[in-house]
């Protein structure tokens, strides 16, 4: 088990198997599909990312490096948490993005029933640790476990 | 609390407006701390622009949000213009895909643009994605704060304009514009402002918009670089030539990488005002030369499943066309297809714009020119025509590198597509 210390962006403790992303998740490509088709599992549609393309997104503990893409990625990421399709949590190995921290922000503000802890600032020795499947758990103050 | 909130941001979070408007403070209060903003400043700009255009099934949360919004009239005080519409009857579809966009994808789109118009629509022409055109109306001023989202019209307002403004999301763009305050960090800073980057530009031509672009968002991704050397090949004056290449580099940017901010040496009104000394200490260096240009182009994954099929549509202009560029392609495609005894383009082409462009360009002779030519003008989004299985399936070309990072449409330079739409459609 190893421990890695992050930035708290919107708070919360969860517990669930890593999904990761080396490459930047475009939001708009990955859950456009899970949005429109409704697929609850959010089954990651963008073709250009090969580590994430046809994966469960849903409840999973998310991590990358940043958002990349269309300025709709905030929306885009508030829709899936209002139609509880989300990710169990975002952990960002990078600062976190304008466009992920509009959709988390807006998830944390206007979703009463709905959380979604992020995390960002990991660091680049989280991504190159951390694997899928891995279990992740997001203790207080930026704290995740990965064992 | 770490951003410094005045008495009447102060009143307006503790409910002197209403729980909906304490809210959307609240929201922008988060957003700006996240980046470490230690005020909010007032939005500046005459009008917002916003980038949720199209009335998607899927987003209903969204219209939920805005009913909301409405509801409790937390209006915005500014009018907008929002990205360009995803349908238009104009542009080839078959059945299956029109029974998709009209029944399926976008069955929201009348109710959703009524909520538009509820919240402060400019008027039912402002669907494009270049406001900032004169013809247009919503040119924002220097020194501007903004509250814009639409990455490739954020990177203009920054870059060409000199207006401030962060990429920001989707409701963040409409939240700041209703509450009247954004948060001010990052490219509204004069220190975020700064260059992380030296670009030096050494090819042996006027290198294309589109890859040139391409190739500086993919390396400084989120950062703002300084360009120098293109000057050598756009001149010193913001004419509308170089605003439209300006236009077409930097969504290639923006998509390609992130990019809110570029400043070109001896052209660009920051690098003008204050040359190198923009550029931050320590700033890292790329250079570009027709080999790295080629590069990069060579890198563009080719999504289709036969890499060898003939092209169905060929779309220009994402972003929007300027008039500069309606014209200058009509002339090129009437010299073009005169040299090979042709008076028709080869594969069914779609030339994209503003509707304010589109009124302007049709009081010039050359708009029954290039309609008789065979080409469509549209005001349609392509990047949303695109995004659904069916079309992602259609060989389309393209020459916006925008439109190719976000769809399986395939990239060529511009001298690659006049070939291609006048001499016939096999892959070059």
């Amino acid at each position: 088990m190893k421990k890695f210390k992050g930035r708290v962006v919107t708070p919360g403790q969860v517990s669930a198997k890593a999904l990761v992303s080396h490459g930047g998740l475009n939001t708009l490509a990955s859950f456009q599909k899970a949005l429109q088709f409704g697929d609850k599992k959010a089954t990651c549609g963008d073709q250009n990312n090969k580590d994430l393309y046809g994966k469960q997104m849903a409840g999973k503990a998310l991590c990358l490096p940043q958002t990349i893409g269309s300025t709709t990625g905030g929306l885009v990421l508030y829709c899936a948490c209002a139609m509880k399709r989300q990710p169990a949590c975002l952990l960002f190995s990078k600062p976190i993005d304008s466009l992920a921290a509009a959709g988390a922000i807006l998830a944390e503000v206007w979703l009463d029933d709905v959380k979604m802890p992020v995390i960002d600032s990991l660091g680049e020795e989280f991504l190159n640790y951390v694997k899928d499947d891995m279990t992740i758990t997001i203790k207080e103050n930026g704290v995740v476990e990965v064992e | 609390m770490a951003i410094q909130l005045t008495k009447e941001q102060k009143e307006i979070l503790n409910g002197s407006k209403g729980e909906t408007m304490a809210k959307v403070l609240k929201t922008m209060v988060m957003y700006g701390e996240t980046f470490g903003a230690k005020k909010l400043v007032p939005v500046t700009s005459k009008y917002n622009h916003l980038v949720t255009s199209f009335g998607l099934k899927a987003l209903g949360p969204v219209y939920d949000l805005m009913n909301k919004l409405i509801e409790t009239g937390a209006k915005s005080g500014q009018q907008f213009s929002v990205d360009p519409r995803p349908l238009d009857k104009n542009v080839p579809a078959n059945f299956l895909q029109k029974l998709i966009f009209n029944k399926f994808m976008y069955s929201k789109q009348e109710f959703y643009e009524k909520q538009l118009e509820a919240l402060g629509l400019m008027n039912k022409d402002a669907f494009t994605c270049t406001a900032y055109m004169t013809e247009v109306g919503n040119k924002p001023q220097k020194g501007d704060v903004l509250s814009w989202s639409e990455s490739s019209a954020v990177v203009y307002a920054n870059s060409v304009l000199g207006a401030r403004c962060n990429r920001n999301s989707g409701i963040i763009d409409l939240m700041g514009s209703v509450v009247g305050f954004v948060p001010y960090f990052g490219l509204l800073t004069d220190e975020g402002r700064k260059a992380k980057w030296i670009v030096k530009i050494e090819t042996s031509k006027k290198p294309e918009a589109q890859l040139l672009g391409s190739a500086i968002g993919m390396k400084v991704m989120e950062d703002v670089p300084y360009v120098i050397g293109l000057d050598k090949w756009l001149g010193k004056k913001l004419d509308e030539e170089t605003c439209s290449y300006l236009k077409d580099f930097g969504a290639a940017t923006a998509s390609n990488g992130a990019v809110g901010l570029y400043h070109i040496d001896k052209l660009t009104p920051e690098a003008k005002e204050f040359k190198t000394s923009l550029i931050e200490k320590g700033a890292k260096e790329y250079v570009i030369d027709d080999e790295e240009l080629e590069r990069v182009k060579n890198s563009y994954p080719v999504v289709w499943k036969n890499k060898n099929a003939k092209p169905k549509l060929c779309f220009m202009g994402c972003p929007h066309m300027s008039l500069e560029q309606l014209i200058s392609w009509t002339k090129k495609l009437d010299a073009a297809l005169k040299s090979v005894n042709r008076k028709k383009v080869y594969i069914k082409t779609v030339f994209t714009a503003s509707p304010g462009v589109v009124k302007e360009f049709e009081k010039t002779g050359y708009a029954p020119m290039l309609k008789n030519m065979g080409v469509i003008v549209s005001s349609i989004c392509p990047l949303m025509y695109m995004n659904n299985p069916l079309c992602s399936k259609m060989p389309v070309i393209t020459s916006s590198n925008k439109l190719r990072t976000y769809t399986t449409a395939r990239y060529y330079t511009d001298d690659e597509i006049l070939s291609q739409i006048t001499k016939g459609g096999t892959a070059i």
